[in-house]
């Protein structure tokens, strides 16, 4: 059966769909048990116990939050721009399915290794501007619109020292494709050699990508209501949701892959290596979370045009440079 | 030159701000999952009022059936206070005592004036209903409730 599968369609497709079968599921799975993290990190930092009700340390929690967001009704506020308003949570969901398919999680264990794989992440993440433009603008609500006006005007900054942290990793293994990145790190990782300040750079600029705190002006509760998901409820309130937590594994799995060694490290298995450093990453972005009061926005893009950039900029022309010499 | 050491101290204070959630991250619990654990009540606290036992007479209460909690309720939420005399017996026995708590604000000037200390605040907080019927007690029957328990 499987051959003959194999015969018709060809080994690539077949490893592709499987691939994407199992990026999927990872997703759901991923974006669950962060949810769960967050909670029970929240609740230590605050010495409360967090989710412990539902299953084993509340483990079931997440699961059980997720049916309740299926069952519920699909609201469509009345004067919303109908197609926008529709097309918006899809949307958002596509580039994060589409950054896992480059990501090497082992050694054999990636959907797919293109040799721009980098260039493919970047490109898809920064379409998810889009959608929460989209978002913002067909929902015909001033918080929403503010919160992805603000957003659209965060990524633009962000993404710049986000590039620029990420090119001299490149300019130093020659290479876009994130498993040759990993495999010239098996004589040290990039953080030890000489990237230290590439990788804080690459950090800070994510943690701004995925419009978490202190950066998290965007869906600020407090002042604008969760901004642009306020009119959006049910499924495709938690299709936002889903994709906010996989954003963030996405930028520790490539901060991971850039300067932490991937899958490298001794005694254990690769794939376990590399989800041990990207879930650290990820527990580091939710301490901040509970740990930093939210910026200003004057503050936040002048950190990022006037600090972030030049840095970035000056760490990129050394390691020029030095490789030059 | 005063933009890196700004930058240095604000990431002095960063890292010192993570400390203090790291530490409270480490620091035990302080919340107690209710209806599996309950805190100790204060000696303080106000519930409803409950009628005291007499020392002599432990099956009995305290109450002399004046009437003066009743007089001095502020807000009118002792209904009825009744008793009998019995035979051969100086004081009045309480034979009911109703108490509308929906409307009682636990300000305690009936345990206050209460010249035979027959009063006294409980410590029941697990009160909850649908009707109201169910918050007018009668304390006798209460006492009596406890006096078997």
């Amino acid at each position: 059966m499987m051959n003959e599968i194999i015969q018709i369609v060809g080994k690539e497709t077949v490893r592709v769909v499987i691939g994407l079968i199992g990026v999927l599921i990872l997703v759901v799975v991923n974006a669950l048990m962060l949810t769960w993290l967050e909670r029970k990190i929240s609740g230590h930092i605050q010495r409360r116990i967090g989710p412990k009700e539902v299953g084993p340390f509340g483990l079931i929690q997440p699961i059980a939050d997720g049916l309740k967001l299926l069952g519920k009704e699909i609201l469509t506020p009345s004067n919303v721009d109908k197609p926008l308003y529709f097309l918006a949570p899809v949307l958002i969901f596509i580039p994060v399915l589409v950054s896992f398919i480059v990501i090497p999680f082992d050694v054999c264990l990636q959907v797919k290794d293109i040799n721009v794989g980098i260039l493919v992440i970047l490109a898809f993440s920064s379409l998810s501007v889009l959608s929460i433009l989209l978002a913002g603008w067909g929902s015909n609500n001033k918080y929403s619109l503010i919160g992805a006006l603000r957003s659209v005007a965060q990524n633009i900054a962000y993404e710049i020292p986000l590039l620029l942290s990420i090119l001299p990793v490149i300019f130093m293994t020659n290479s876009l494709s994130l498993k040759d990145i990993v495999e010239v790190q098996r004589e040290g990782w990039f953080i030890w050699k000489w990237q230290f300040f590439a990788f804080l750079i690459y950090f800070i600029a994510g943690v701004a990508e995925t419009n978490r705190t202190p950066f998290d002006l965007p869906e600020a509760e407090s002042e604008l209501v969760a901004g642009f998901h306020t009119e959006y409820s049910g499924m495709r309130f938690a299709l936002f949701f889903l994709a906010e937590y996989t954003n963030i594994m996405i930028i520790s799995a490539v901060a991971t892959v850039f300067f932490l060694g991937g899958y490298l490290g001794p005694f254990l298995p690769g794939f376990v290596w590399f989800f041990i450093k990207t879930y650290l990453l990820v527990a580091v972005i939710m301490w901040f979370r509970w740990t930093f009061p939210r910026v200003r926005f004057d503050q936040l893009l002048n950190f990022s045009w006037k600090i972030l950039i030049p840095a970035a900029f000056i760490n990129l022309i050394v390691t020029g440079g030095l490789l030059k010499l | 030159m005063t933009v890196i050491v700004e930058i240095i101290k604000g990431a002095i204070s960063l890292i010192s701000g993570m400390c203090v959630t790291t530490k409270a991250f480490f620091a035990p619990v302080v919340t107690v999952q209710y209806p599996r654990q309950t805190v100790n009540i204060s000696p303080r606290f106000r519930g409803h009022t409950k009628l005291v036992a007499d020392e002599e007479r432990p099956d009995r209460t305290k109450c002399i059936v004046c009437g003066m909690c009743e007089r001095n309720c502020p807000s009118g939420s002792i209904k009825k206070v009744e008793g009998e005399k019995l035979e051969g017996e100086k004081k009045k026995t309480a034979t009911v005592y109703i108490l509308n708590y929906t409307t009682c604000s636990q300000c305690g000037l009936c345990v206050e004036t209460c010249p035979a200390d027959a009063l006294a605040f409980s410590a029941d907080y697990n009160v909850t209903s649908y009707k109201k019927e169910d918050f007018y007690y009668d304390l006798i029957k209460e006492f009596d409730k406890r006096k078997k328990a």
